[in-house]
């Protein structure tokens, strides 16, 4: 019987000596990737998913706009708005304001400017294809509708 | 005479560190910088003609103000099988006259109206851009995930020759007409 009495004698303590270290290695992953945002974004972004998505490599060339109904619709109606930078502008202010990006940068990258349009899902084609062919008359002719990757069937 | 040695307490670093983590966990946003990607026409010149398209070389989708689907003419409703139909009628090369004569003069035309959703946009550009990938994909012997990467960073000389291989002789011609003016 005296066999079976025997008590495992295993320390059940997890060792919390490298926790520190664990948290450091987490804390620098948050650190490098955070990208603080700069404007409040004042529409409804509920993006689309679609599966054949292209990745924008050079950040700096990139500038966003943002379609959708406002969120605040007291205020600004349920009429989707475009918003850019952190004020709402109508098509008809477009073509200034792409100059303005394209200000910012090089003289020589001026022409790959790219514009990330972020719409949400149910914001109409009507006021997106107005952005567009203000796009066009500003020469700004690289379109990028931003999407979330929905997971692919296989094939 | 004995002297202490200076040192600082570390028991806290810990929880510094934990509350530095979650101030960057709640502030973060990681960027997404990724979707579909397309190229607007330029402005055409003032005097120029309409240029005459023959009917078979064009794969019509259309998409209502209600985002009811009408390919090629026809009402659809289950859209599992478009990317199939779109890839054959690219790659058809002249072998039934009433498709595509080539895949250079193959041109998808995509038309929405002014009250389509940009979610149901975005779904079957999703399904146009996917067939051509497909395409290209097969042509330069990757797939189709390589292939996307590959034209996203051209850059690098190795992805630079798959995007060339892939693309060679089939360009992705997919026009987006200015919507009609139902909805909205």
């Amino acid at each position: 019987m005296s066999k079976f009495k025997k008590k495992a004698v295993v320390k059940q303590d997890i060792p919390t000596s490298s926790m520190p270290d664990v948290v450091f290695m987490l804390l620098f992953f948050f650190m490098v990737t955070t990208e603080l945002r700069e404007t409040a974004i004042d529409v409804q972004q509920r993006i689309p998913e679609a599966t054949q998505l292209r990745k924008l490599l050079r950040k700096s060339l990139v500038t966003n706009l943002y379609i959708g109904e406002p969120k605040k619709t007291e205020q600004f109606g349920k009429e989707a708005k475009i918003q850019a930078d952190d004020v709402f502008i109508e098509p008809k202010d477009i073509v200034l304001w792409v100059n303005r990006q394209k200000d910012l940068l090089q003289e020589n990258e001026r022409d790959q400017l790219t514009v990330a349009m972020k719409v949400d899902n149910e914001a109409k084609r009507g006021i997106i294809a107005d952005v567009e062919s203000e796009l066009r008359k500003a020469n700004a002719r690289k379109i990028l509708y931003t999407t979330m990757n929905k997971k692919e069937e296989v094939r | 005479m004995p002297r202490s040695t200076p040192e600082i307490p570390n028991a806290s670093m810990a929880d510094i560190a934990f509350l530095m983590l979650i101030f960057f966990l709640v502030t973060t946003t990681i960027a997404n910088d990724r979707g579909l990607s397309i190229q607007l026409p330029p402005i055409p010149p003032p005097n120029q003609e309409d240029v005459k398209i023959p009917e078979h070389n064009m794969f019509k989708i259309q998409i209502n103000s209600s985002d009811a689907l009408l390919v090629e003419g026809n009402p659809l409703s289950d859209i599992s099988g478009l990317k199939e139909d779109i890839k054959k009628f690219v790659l058809n090369r002249g072998f039934d006259p009433l498709s595509s004569d080539s895949p250079e003069k193959a041109i998808v035309s995509y038309k929405t109206d002014r009250g389509t959703s940009h979610r149901k946009f975005i779904e079957i550009l999703d399904i146009i851009q996917g067939a051509y990938y497909d395409i290209y994909a097969d042509q330069a012997g990757v797939t189709n995930k390589r292939f996307r990467e590959a034209a996203s960073d051209l850059t690098d000389p190795a992805n630079k020759q798959i995007y060339d291989k892939g693309r060679a002789g089939i360009p992705m011609s997919v026009s987006i007409a200015e919507p009609t003016k139902v909805g909205n």
